[in-house]
């Protein structure tokens, strides 16, 4: 530590001391209260912290934590319920969607959303996801779609590009033989049951707001009794990708966003 | 207060005794013999008591349903029958371990693979030893008419609460096809109250509640086992139920339960007839199973005769009873065959023949 550093610390210190600046209005970034101060497991750079910043922001904002119910998938995010300080519940790899159902048709003037991966969401769990959005639950379902089983150990998933590289496809996905990444989120779009479809990201910080603005329509719409609004969140997964958390966020803008567009897939009509 | 005699399908019994139990919310898929349940629910349920009738799109939709309400403190059931049981088995074995109240009825049918849809008893090992992954228990209680089939859903419901813990009706397709006189409850209200675990939206004044049947910390885990396996003990200690049937000066016991038992009485009735002293021990409870009062009868008689409609599930829990004090014959029928009085009389003879005089 040289000189400069220490004078520049200490002036920081006293600073501190004096408390002059320690007042509510010079916070400029703050710890949303439905964050619980548990040290998060994930990877550094994954997206998954910032989408659960983003909830808990917006759970925040719209004053519903005392309102809110949560499902946490099986997959990365299994442990989402130790970082969200809401009530919630765990799901069956798959169900969280189901789950969600359960919880919003016995408590229907809370607030209810699953938080399920690429892996939960569409593939073991497609069956579930596609009758909730087709029955038209009235909670938000987000989709966290990083293209990859990343909990397991970076297997492909539904929505692993054509050609992308995984530990069960290490030469590429070969579409002839493992099939086509599955667009669910284009899919149910077309169910009556869903009422607003969107499609976010959290690499960038403008994308970052647009993805929460989205969530935040979303419970808005909830509280009106809409109907099934669908988030997907495409995210990176540097671990499983192999790559640093900035080389993931490049990759994401020239691979993932090209092939699964950011936008609204269906806006609210009334 | 007059009292309700009605002629009444099973499965239509039962769903009726849930609506009047107070159930908050039933999630079903058609599957036959037990489809009624369903279809009288959604009937007029939700108009008589606000409860939640939903048709889910597979079993497996429909009981991992009931884990989401069930784990917001509502009274909660979901049926099936022996193929689609099969398909739940994963959401029972979470709802066990995060220790959610519910009840599951399953009217079996026969088995293995889509079998027939006549009734079976299959589904004993399933049931009672845990179909699921894991060591987790099942409360299960073996109803054998159609009145029990009413009694046992308000008593379910109250034992489910207690312990938080899942409990099985396990009947058949016969019990839930057929038409008897039965006295229907009074409705109850819907309860209010909402359970200190139950996720409903955490207010400011308590802790998040969480529904979960995860630990990553082997120790921890083994700690939520532990807590599991002393629950068990309780229930073991509280809650065996079972009916003996001219058991006092029975020379020999037949085994059975649900509708065989009731076959049973027949037989031993005729056995009686000819001058063989035969009784019924129907085990009710068939999770925590009567061993110790199976166990004192074994004293008192010269042989038990365990009949079930399948190749031999719940004998191994007669064995475990009587230790080897007697010897235990037995008698199945498989793949919705039922058997006649006569038959089982006719086995018993066979069985015993030697010592028959
Ligand atoms: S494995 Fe991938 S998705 Fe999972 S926490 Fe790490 S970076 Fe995030």
């Amino acid at each position: 530590m040289n000189e400069r550093t220490m004078t520049e610390e200490q002036h920081f210190e006293q600073m501190i001391e004096e408390e002059s600046i320690c007042i509510n209005d010079n916070i400029v970034y703050d710890k949303p209260e439905t964050l619980t101060d548990t040290p998060m497991h994930y990877c550094p750079g994954c997206g998954h912290g910032v989408a659960h910043r983003l909830l808990a922001e917006v759970i925040d904002e719209l004053d519903i934590q005392d309102k809110t119910i949560g499902v946490a998938p099986v997959g990365c995010s299994v442990l989402a319920y130790n970082y969200l300080n809401i009530d919630m519940q765990e799901a069956a790899h798959g169900r969280a969607s189901a789950v969600a159902t359960g919880i919003k048709r016995v408590l229907p003037d809370k607030f209810v959303f699953s938080y399920q991966g690429d892996g939960d969401l569409a593939a073991i769990g497609t069956g579930e996801t596609i009758h909730t959005c087709n029955r038209g639950e009235n909670i938000l379902i987000v989709f966290i779609n990083n293209g990859i089983y990343g909990m397991t150990g970076g297997q492909m998933a539904p929505t692993t590009l054509p050609g992308m590289k995984s530990t069960t496809s290490p030469n590429g996905r070969d579409i002839i033989t493992m099939g086509n990444p599955l667009k669910i989120t284009e899919l149910i779009a077309q169910l009556p049951g869903t009422y607003y479809v969107t499609r976010c990201a959290v690499n960038t910080p403008v994308n970052v707001r647009k993805a929460k603005m989205a969530l935040k329509k979303s419970f808005e719409y909830q509280k009106e009794n809409k109907g099934l609004c669908f988030v997907e969140i495409v995210t990176n997964c540097p671990s499983n990708w192999k790559m640093s958390p900035l080389e993931s966020n490049k990759w994401l803008e020239e691979n993932m966003l090209p092939f699964y567009p950011l936008g609204d897939i269906k806006k609210p009509t009334n | 207060m007059k009292k309700e005699y009605v002629l009444m399908k099973g499965n239509e019994a039962l769903a009726e005794a849930a609506i009047r139990a107070g159930c908050d919310a039933y999630f079903g898929y058609p599957i036959t013999p037990q489809s009624e349940i369903l279809e009288y629910l959604s009937l007029n349920a939700n108009e008589r008591t606000g409860m939640v009738v939903l048709q889910a799109e597979s079993e497996i939709a429909s009981i991992n349903m009931g884990y989401g309400a069930a784990g917001a403190g509502k009274r909660v059931m979901t049926s099936s029958s022996s193929p689609g049981m099969s398909l739940m088995q994963e959401g029972i074995s979470y709802i066990a371990c995060a220790e959610l109240p519910c009840l599951l009825v399953n009217i079996q049918r026969g088995g293995p693979g889509l079998g027939t849809i006549q009734p079976g008893q299959a589904d004993y090992f399933q049931t009672v030893k845990g179909g699921g992954h894991g060591d987790y228990k099942l409360i299960t209680l073996a109803p054998s008419t159609v009145q029990e089939l009413v009694d046992f859903v308000d008593l379910s419901f109250d034992i489910a609460f207690k312990y938080r813990n899942p409990v099985m009706i396990l009947a058949d397709g016969a019990l839930g096809q057929m038409m008897e006189k039965v006295l229907l409850p009074e409705q109850k209200e819907r309860i209010k109250e909402v359970p200190s675990w139950a996720t409903v939206g955490k207010s400011k004044d308590r802790e998040k509640n969480v529904i979960t049947s995860l630990s990553l910390d082997p120790h921890h885990m083994e700690e939520i086992n532990l807590q599991l396996q002393a629950k068990y003990r309780q229930i073991e200690k509280n809650e065996v139920r079972y009916e003996m049937t001219d058991c006092d000066d029975a020379d020999y016991v037949i085994v059975a339960y649900g509708l065989v038992a009731r076959i049973s009485q027949k037989a031993a009735h005729l056995a009686r007839e000819k001058g063989i002293k035969v009784g019924v021990f129907r085990p009710i409870s068939l999770y925590p199973f009567p061993y110790e009062a199976l166990n004192k009868l074994a004293d008192n008689v010269k042989g038990f005769l365990d009949v079930e409609m399948n190749a031999g599930q719940m004998i191994e829990d007669v064995k475990l009873s009587v230790l080897g004090k007697k010897p235990i014959e037995f008698h199945g029928r498989m793949g919705g065959v039922i058997p006649s009085p006569e038959e089982i009389l006719q086995k018993l003879e066979e069985k015993f023949a030697g010592e028959l005089v």
